[in-house]
Formats: structure tokens, C-alpha cells, sequence
């Protein structure tokens, strides 16, 4: 059967961002690599022949280059992934270009590497820790299998921040806990362990930047590769906060959200608007009836709810920009 | 200058859970990890933790025995001991914590079977235990407020008359060395796979902690024992679990022969570990091979089947090779999974130097001896991680305040800096594949006098060329470069441990297969294997043995 080693190699051309903050002036900067790979080769294969043998000044973070650590979060091509479970050819069917860049909405430290500060703050923001009311006399805590495996789909979470990077909501508002910490929050309000459900979802529910805040445009769920689907894990926070008879108390917010909705989207979100300016009048009812609607069509993901970005967006950001400097 | 009470090098399972019993006791604790914690080589295991449950009338007698036999005798059975009472204690804790472990009708944990024991007694979640089981850790460290050190590397251990007391640390972020003085360092910073190629393990898994201990001269036990998983995956390594063949995959040579006929008829593909991957590897070396794999057929076992049962693997082969298993064979072939050898420690995880403490896989108490059980060793991480902790909590009462002495960091400073001014020179990555080659090459599945002997000549050359490998890139943040040439002569005192434990051991016993010594020779060898870094001794290295301790099981033959 054997093969012909030879046959096996493939050219792959990278397109990489640059960034080193010993050299300020490099902060734009694009570098091209064309080298041989082998044709089974993931972008990090790629781009760790190009560290050892190409360019040994390029920065990238990777470890089990097995999908479980997390490191290696980048854009490929626009959108978040990690590099490690992204096969060339993949991305690349026809021996395109791969363009490569550090993760969105993370400070660049260097090249490829970002600072995870502000996602491990977001996380703490949660007391991502369970806090149950009683420890048991002896041995464990005793729950179904169900509602253990319930909570894999968060457990599956690696931190490697690519929701957060391509979330639109923390494009324009640094203040929003984001995806991955409220689907980490969502963990803990569904541990039957845990004895501060209500209070999480107070929390949730009453704090700026809680799960009212996120436009359902979806992108954490396209981006995530662990299958966590935050937007659905807000979703269902939503409907528990409900749920248990809070409500959405921002009256105020519904300015707000047109404001805010208008400067990253471009756009009004129609389907967020009747809730936060309703919201507070009848808002138990409103969305009693219109969540299973909405389930049902993220499950199907149809596009139809979803927030869809306006093509001139940065057209209308910049009018923020300058109403706001002026104002 | 940074000071603490404790200082942990390694943020993995070992590391964090020594941090929270430290914490625990009202001490000023800290760790440092040259990666998050979260992205520590923990993470990576799947199949789940042992742990007798007394209260559901499994013994912890029953686990050590099976322990001390997968042992091949070797493990210290006073060690096994404390790991099996204290297992069930342990397990609950981390469910306690938090840990959604997979239930049973009744709600209470729920087991699985794993290789090597009669008992179903492997408590897990879903595919990912180890991933499961360090996020929750990781969630009592912010809890607790735990102070890290991220994203530090640890260049050198602080000993002071004989005694450790912190370390000089490389912050990767910006490029600045810095003393951190503690009253007692554990030392928890994992494996060395990467010292050989393929290998299971991260590309972090460089040996750096076994290094730092050894030159500042403690003993590493027993390191030829290096257990190869058979089925890793072509060109990468990376892990295809046991699973695969426990559902009834075949493997299959370059004939389309289901070879293991040859070598174990009646157990076939489900033979022990090390039995499959040198049939894999003579079936290789004989020419039956493909481009160095042989395949691993699931075919017959149908989509369904293995999209419900085998799920996780699918995904694994799909995603990295592009393979679909239903259809396709997938090309695998033996690689390196885990290291049984370590530090040597006693019962409270105590190396010789005192002050120094080492647990988890860089540390050998030695409850694994000479081949390890599966989901022994995440039991080990979490038992051993906190015995060391409270070992040192008691230790440090008695010790004064730490000197003001920057020496170290000066000396530290000025290595690094000559290994930066080097001119241009070796390659690092050619020089580390070279050594990871040679390496398999000469101590795989299966070594004899030649081999080891060759490899030890190989690695001589390799280590000579050492002070020629050049770090082109000066900068000071993220300097990735100047890491992995610091690892790799980490990863060169591992590898020159390992083969003087090889040529040492004149026996074959667990994953010590020499086809030239075949059999287990225990008038002579049922003891461990020491290396030690001697300067006063040719070549460095002055080797010693120590007893096995027995308790209560008597050798017997190792067959199942
Ligand atoms: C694929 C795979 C599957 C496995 N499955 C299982 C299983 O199912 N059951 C089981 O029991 N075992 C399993 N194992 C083995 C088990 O996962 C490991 O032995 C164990 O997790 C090791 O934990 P640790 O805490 O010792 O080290 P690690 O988790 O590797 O942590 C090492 C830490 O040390 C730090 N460090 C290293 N060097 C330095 C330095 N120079 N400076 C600063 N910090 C440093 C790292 O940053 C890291 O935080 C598996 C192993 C592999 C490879
Ligand atoms: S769905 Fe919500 S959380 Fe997810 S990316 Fe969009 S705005 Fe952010
Ligand atoms: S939710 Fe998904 S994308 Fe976000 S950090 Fe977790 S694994 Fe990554
Ligand atoms: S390298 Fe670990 S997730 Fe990619």
C-alpha cells in the first residue's frame, strides 16, 4: 500500500498579523509565509513549522494540540477558532490564502498572544464555584444522572475565549459579562448542589452587562468548538429569571438598548426592544409566550430572529462616535 | 524578591490541590505555572479516577492489590496503601467540590470498568474527566483567592545550605527574572512526554520540574519506566482511548492481517497495554506496516454503533485526520503516555532535599512502579498533591525567615542572557526531534543492551551540540523562543536519566521489556533504580538502588 512521502506535503500560504509592543510602529503588520506541510496539517502545524523553522520571533500559545487546553484561540479567515482542530484544507480547499489574527475583544500582548485578563475577570464575576446550603453526613451529594449530564454542555466549556472574541455586544460594551461567563453562571443556577439559585439569578437579571444585554446575533454559538452554545445557555437563564418572578427592572434601559443595538449593529434589534421597553409593564407574559417561539427557532437555527448586522456599520458607528465626542 | 510560605511549582491536579490545602490551613500559598492553570496537561484525561468506595463494599485491599500486580511488583506497597485508604476519601471531596461525576440509578456516583482490575471502581465525566476535575480545582482557586504566578517559568531552585527555599522565575509576558523565596517548594509540574516522539502528552510536558530537582540533587527513580499507549493517532500522537478496542475494534497490518493471532490468540486486540504496543512495533519494524502505523479497523462495528458508543473517538479521528471510522481505517501506531519514574519522595511527598517537595506525574512515591493502571494517576495528582501540602504546613512551623540573597538571580540573569548572545547556531527544534527520535528508538516498547547503549551515545553527541542551539529571536515579551531552549535541556537530563535507569536495570519487568533479558529477574531487581546528578562522577551521573517495600503481597507472576 505504502505511500510516496513526497505526495503527502502541501503548500500552505499564511497571511499572519504582526504585532510586537517593543516596536510600536509593527502594530499593522502582515506577514506572508509560504512553506510545506503535510496535507493531514491543522493551521498549528503551520504555524509551528513557521515558529521553528520560518520566523522563530512569532508569539502563539498552544499545548495539547488535542482541543481540551484552550490555548490556542485565533481568527482564521474572520471568525474564532482554534487553530489546533482547524485542518488546512479546511479552510483552505484550493490552497487559498489563510489569513491568521490574534482573537477579538482581548488586548494583543504579542502576535497571536492575547491577555485573558478581562475573561477570567468576567468569569469571577459569576462566583464560578458551587455553594451549596449543607454538606452531606457522609459521601457524596446525592443528584439524578440527568441533571449532572445537564450540565456537561457547560462543563465541555476550555476558556479559550473565542465567543468572547466575536461576541458583538462586548465589541461596544466591555461592561457585559459575555458569553462564556454566563454560560459558566448558567452551570451553577442548574447544579442542584448549588443553594444560591436566586440570588445568581438576581444578579444575572438586575446587574448591567447581565443576560439582558446580549443582542442573540448568535456568533458565540457558530464560534464555540465545545459545543457549549452560550447564547442558549442565556436563553434558558433568561427564562429561569422569569421563571422564578423577576423581572426585567431596567425601565430606563430601553434608550439604552436602542442606543446600543444602533451603534454595534447598526440596527435596532426589533425583538429585543418589545421586551426591554414592555418588559417592565407585563414582561412575565410577554416573554412566556414569545421564549418557546424563540427556542424553537434557535434550535432550527433559522435565521429569521437572529440580529443581523447592517452592512454599513461602521458607517453608523462612526455617527456615534462623533455625536458622542461632541457631545 | 517575592516571599511565601508555600510555593508550588505547576497549576495542574497535583499542584492546585496542594495550593488549596495550603490555603486551607490559613497560609500565605502561591503557584507558579508557565501556562494558565486551566491549560495544564491535566485537562487531557479522559477515561476517569480510581477510588475504592468503601461504604459500597469494594476494599481498598482489593484496588492496591490490583495496583501492586499492574505494578509488576514494583510500587512501594506502603505507598499503594495510603493511596488506596485514602482514595474513596478523596473522590468525594472533589464531588463535594463540585465535580459533576456520572451517577447511578440512586443518584450516587456512578463507576466504570477500566483495564487491569476486577472491580468496577473508575468514577469519571463523560470523555472528560481530567478536563472536568481541573476546572473545578481551578474554580476553588478563585475562591479562595489563590495568588498565581501565570504564565512564569521556573529556571532554577533557590537551595540555601542544603535546604530549598524558592526559585528564580522567567515572567514569558515581558521578559523579567524574579526570586520568589518560599519556606517549601512542591514541586508538581507533570510529565515528560515530549522527551520522546510520538508521544500522548502536550507539547508543555518537557520534563522541566524532574530537571530542576535533579540537578539540584535529588534522585530520579525508576525512570526507565515510560508506559506507550498502542494507539495513538499517525503523525501527531494524540490519544485514541482504549475504548476503540475495548468495543471490539481490530488492528490490522499492512496485509490486512488481524496480527495480534500472533502474538496473544486468546486475548487479540484486548491484550495489556505494553503486549499490544510491541506486537504493533514488531509488526512495523518487520515491514508490515504502513508509512510506520499500523490501522485500527472499526468498520465492522457499524455507524450507529459507533457514532452512540464511541462518539468522542469519531470526532477525535474526524477532526484530526479527517478519517470517518465507520468507513475508513485509521492509521495508528504505539507512543509515549506516561512516566511511572519521578522524583523520588516518601510517603508525605518529601524529596531528599529538604524543603523540597514533588507529587502528581513528576513525582515517584511509588505507587505505579513499573506500569501504571489506567486512572491511577489522577488519583495519585489529587491523593499525593494534598499529602504534600499538609506535610509542609507542619514542616514550615519550624523554619526561620528566608535570606535577602539574590545570588541565584544574578546567576540566572547572566545565563540567560549568554544563552541569548550565543551567534547563530543549531536549530532547536531539529535538535529537540532528534533527541525524541533517538529516544524511541533506543528505549521504545522494547530496548537491549545495543540500543540503550546507542542511545546513550546519540544523546552524548546531542548534548554536546547543546550549547550550539541559538535563540535568533531577542525579545523580551513572549519570548518563546528562549523557552524552548531552556526546555530542551530540561527535556536532555530527562532523557539521560531515562537511559542510565535503562542500562541500569538488568531485568524486564512492566514497561522495562529488554528482548535480551525477557524475563523479571527479582533475586536481583526487585529494587528501584536511582540517578543521581553527581559532578564529582564520570560523566555527571552516579546511579544507586533502593529496596521495594513489601508489606503484605508476595511476588507472583504478572499474568492475566
Ligand atoms: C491523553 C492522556 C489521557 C490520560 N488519561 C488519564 C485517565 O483517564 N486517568 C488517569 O488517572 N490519568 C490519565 N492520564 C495521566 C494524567 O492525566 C496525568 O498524569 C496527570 O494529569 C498529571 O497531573 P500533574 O498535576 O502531575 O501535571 P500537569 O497537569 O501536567 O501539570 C503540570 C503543571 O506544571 C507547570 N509547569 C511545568 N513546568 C514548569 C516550569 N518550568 N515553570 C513553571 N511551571 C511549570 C505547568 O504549567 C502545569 O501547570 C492521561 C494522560 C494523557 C496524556
Ligand atoms: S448571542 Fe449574545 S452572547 Fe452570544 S455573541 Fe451574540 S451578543 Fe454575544
Ligand atoms: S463557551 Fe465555547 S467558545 Fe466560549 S470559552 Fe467556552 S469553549 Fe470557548
Ligand atoms: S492547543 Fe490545546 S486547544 Fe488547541
Amino acid at each position: 500500500m505504502g505511500t510516496n512521502k513526497e505526495s503527502l506535503l502541501m503548500n500552505v500560504n499564511l497571511k499572519v498579523k504582526r504585532f510586537d509592543p517593543e516596536d510600536p510602529e509593527s502594530q499593522t503588520l502582515w506577514q506572508e509565509y509560504k512553506i510545506d506541510v503535510h496535507q493531514d496539517s491543522t493551521v498549528l502545524d503551520a504555524l509551528i513549522h513557521v515558529r521553528e523553522h520560518e520566523d522563530t520571533s512569532l508569539a502563539l500559545r498552544c499545548a495539547c494540540r488535542a482541543s481540551i487546553c484552550g490555548s490556542c484561540g485565533m481568527k482564521v479567515n474572520g471568525s474564532a477558532k482554534l487553530v489546533c482542530k482547524t485542518r488546512v484544507t479546511e479552510v483552505s480547499p484550493n490552497g487559498e490564502q489563510i489569513v491568521v489574527e490574534p482573537m477579538g475583544n482581548h488586548p494583543v500582548v504579542k502576535d497571536l498572544v492575547v491577555s485573558l485578563d478581562t475573561f477570567f475577570d468576567q468569569i469571577k464575576r459569576v462566583e464560578p464555584y458551587v455553594q451549596p446550603d449543607h454538606v452531606p453526613e457522609k459521601g457524596e451529594y446525592i443528584a439524578s444522572n440527568e441533571s449532572m449530564e445537564n450540565l456537561l454542555t457547560s462543563m465541555n466549556c476550555i476558556m479559550c475565549g473565542c465567543c468572547v472574541s466575536d461576541c458583538t455586544v462586548l465589541e461596544v460594551d466591555d461592561n457585559f459579562i459575555g458569553p462564556a461567563a454566563l454560560a459558566k453562571a448558567w452551570r451553577f443556577v442548574e447544579d442542584p448542589r448549588d443553594s444560591k439559585t436566586s440570588d445568581r439569578l438576581k444578579n444575572l437579571n438586575d446587574q448591567d452587562g447581565g443576560i439582558w444585554d446580549c443582542t442573540r446575533c448568535m456568533q458565540c454559538v457558530e464560534v464555540c468548538p465545545k459545543g457549549v452554545d452560550p447564547m442558549d445557555r442565556i436563553m434558558e437563564l433568561r427564562e429561569s429569571a422569569i421563571n422564578s418572578g423577576l423581572t426585567n427592572s431596567f425601565g430606563a434601559r430601553h434608550a439604552n438598548s436602542v442606543n446600543k443595538s444602533i451603534k454595534h449593529s447598526g440596527r435596532i434589534d426589533e425583538f429585543r426592544l418589545p421586551i426591554e421597553s414592555k418588559g417592565y409593564f407585563n414582561i412575565k407574559e410577554i416573554l412566556g409566550l414569545l421564549l418557546p417561539g424563540l427556542r424553537m427557532l434557535i434550535k432550527k437555527r433559522s435565521p429569521s430572529p437572529i440580529h443581523h448586522k447592517n452592512p454599513n456599520q461602521s458607517k453608523v458607528k462612526n455617527i456615534f462616535k462623533n455625536f458622542e465626542d461632541n457631545k | 524578591m517575592y516571599q511565601h510560605d508555600i510555593l508550588i511549582i505547576g497549576a495542574g491536579l497535583a499542584g492546585l490541590r496542594a495550593a488549596v490545602e495550603g490555603v486551607r490551613n490559613g497560609l500565605d500559598v502561591a503557584v507558579v505555572s508557565k501556562v494558565h492553570p486551566v491549560r495544564s496537561h491535566s485537562n487531557a484525561a479522559q477515561g476517569g479516577i480510581n477510588a475504592p468506595l468503601t461504604d459500597r463494599g469494594d476494599d481498598w485491599e482489593g484496588h492496591a492489590y490490583d495496583t501492586i500486580k499492574g505494578s509488576d511488583f514494583l510500587a512501594d506497597q506502603d505507598a499503594v496503601e495510603v493511596m488506596s485508604r485514602e482514595a474513596g476519601d478523596a473522590v468525594i471531596e472533589l464531588e463535594r467540590m463540585g465535580v459533576i461525576f456520572t451517577r447511578d440509578e440512586d443518584g450516587k456516583l456512578g463507576t466504570r470498568a477500566f483495564g487491569g482490575q476486577k472491580v468496577a471502581r473508575t468514577f469519571f465525566v463523560g470523555a472528560i474527566t481530567g478536563s472536568a476535575l481541573l476546572h473545578v480545582l481551578f474554580e476553588q482557586s478563585l475562591k479562595l483567592g489563590l495568588n498565581v504566578y501565570e504564565e512564569w517559568f521556573v529556571t532554577k531552585l533557590i537551595i540555601e545550605d542544603g535546604v530549598c527555599r524558592g526559585v528564580v522565575a522567567y515572567d514569558i509576558k515581558n521578559g523579567e527574572l524574579h526570586t520568589i523565596k518560599a519556606k517549601a517548594v512542591i514541586m508538581a509540574t507533570g510529565g515528560n512526554g515530549r522527551v520522546f516522539e510520538p508521544s500522548t502528552q502536550a507539547l508543555i510536558c518537557t520534563g522541566d520540574g524532574l530537571s530542576l530537582a535533579y540537578k539540584a540533587g535529588a534522585p530520579l527513580m525508576d525512570m526507565e519506566m515510560i508506559q506507550y499507549h498502542p494507539t495513538t493517532l499517525a503523525r501527531t500522537g494524540i490519544l485514541i482511548s482504549e475504548a476503540a478496542r475495548g468495543e471490539g475494534a481490530y488492528l490490522l497490518n499492512s496485509k490486512g492481517e488481524r496480527f495480534m493471532e500472533k502474538y496473544a490468540p486468546d486475548y487479540m486486540e484486548l491484550a495489556s497495554r505494553d503486549v499490544v504496543s510491541r506486537s504493533e512495533q514488531t509488526e512495523i519494524d518487520e515491514g508490515n506496516g504502513i508509512d510506520g502505523n499500523v490501522m485500527l479497523d472499526l468498520r465492522h462495528l457499524g455507524r450507529d454503533y459507533i457514532e452512540k458508543r464511541l462518539g468522542y473517538l469519531q470526532e477525535v479521528s474526524l477532526e484530526f485526520l479527517g478519517i470517518d471510522m465507520a468507513e475508513e481505517l485509521v492509521p495508528i501506531r504505539p507512543g509515549m503516555h506516561y512516566l511511572m519514574g519521578g522524583i523520588k519522595t516518601d510517603l508525605n511527598g518529601l524529596t531528599e532535599i529538604p524543603g523540597l517537595y514533588a507529587a502528581g506525574e513528576c513525582a515517584n512515591v511509588s505507587v505505579h512502579g513499573a506500569n501504571r493502571l489506567g486512572a491511577n494517576s489522577l488519583l495519585d495528582t489529587v491523593v499525593f498533591g494534598r499529602r504534600s501540602a499538609e506535610h509542609a504546613v507542619e514542616y514550615i512551623k519550624s523554619i526561620g525567615a528566608n535570606s535577602k540573597s539574590e545570588n541565584d538571580l544574578k546567576l540566572e540573569q547572566d545565563r540567560l542572557q549568554s544563552i541569548l548572545d550565543r551567534p547563530k547556531g543549531e536549530n532547536i527544534a531539529k535538535l529537540r526531534d532528534e533527541m525524541a527520535t533517538n529516544m524511541t528508538k533506543g528505549i521504545g516498547v522494547w530496548r537491549d543492551q545495543k540500543s540503550i547503549e546507542n542511545a546513550l551515545e546519540n544523546l552524548m553527541s546531542i548534548k554536546n551540540r547543546l550549547p550550539n542551539i541559538s535563540v535568533e529571536h531577542k525579545g523580551k515579551f513572549f519570548n518563546t523562543n528562549l523557552i524552548f531552549a531552556l526546555e530542551l535541556e530540561f527535556m536532555v537530563d530527562n532523557a539521560e536519566s531515562i537511559i542510565h535507569g535503562a542500562i541500569t536495570r538488568k531485568e524486564s519487568r512492566g514497561a522495562h521489556f529488554r528482548t535480551d533479558m525477557p524475563d523479571r529477574d527479582d533475586e536481583n531487581w526487585l529494587k528501584h533504580t536511582l540517578v543521581y546528578h553527581d559532578i564529582n562522577q564520570e560523566n555527571n551521573v552516579r546511579i544507586e538502588t533502593a529496596p521495594v517495600t513489601i508489606t503484605k503481597w508476595e511476588p507472583i507472576k504478572r499474568v492475566y
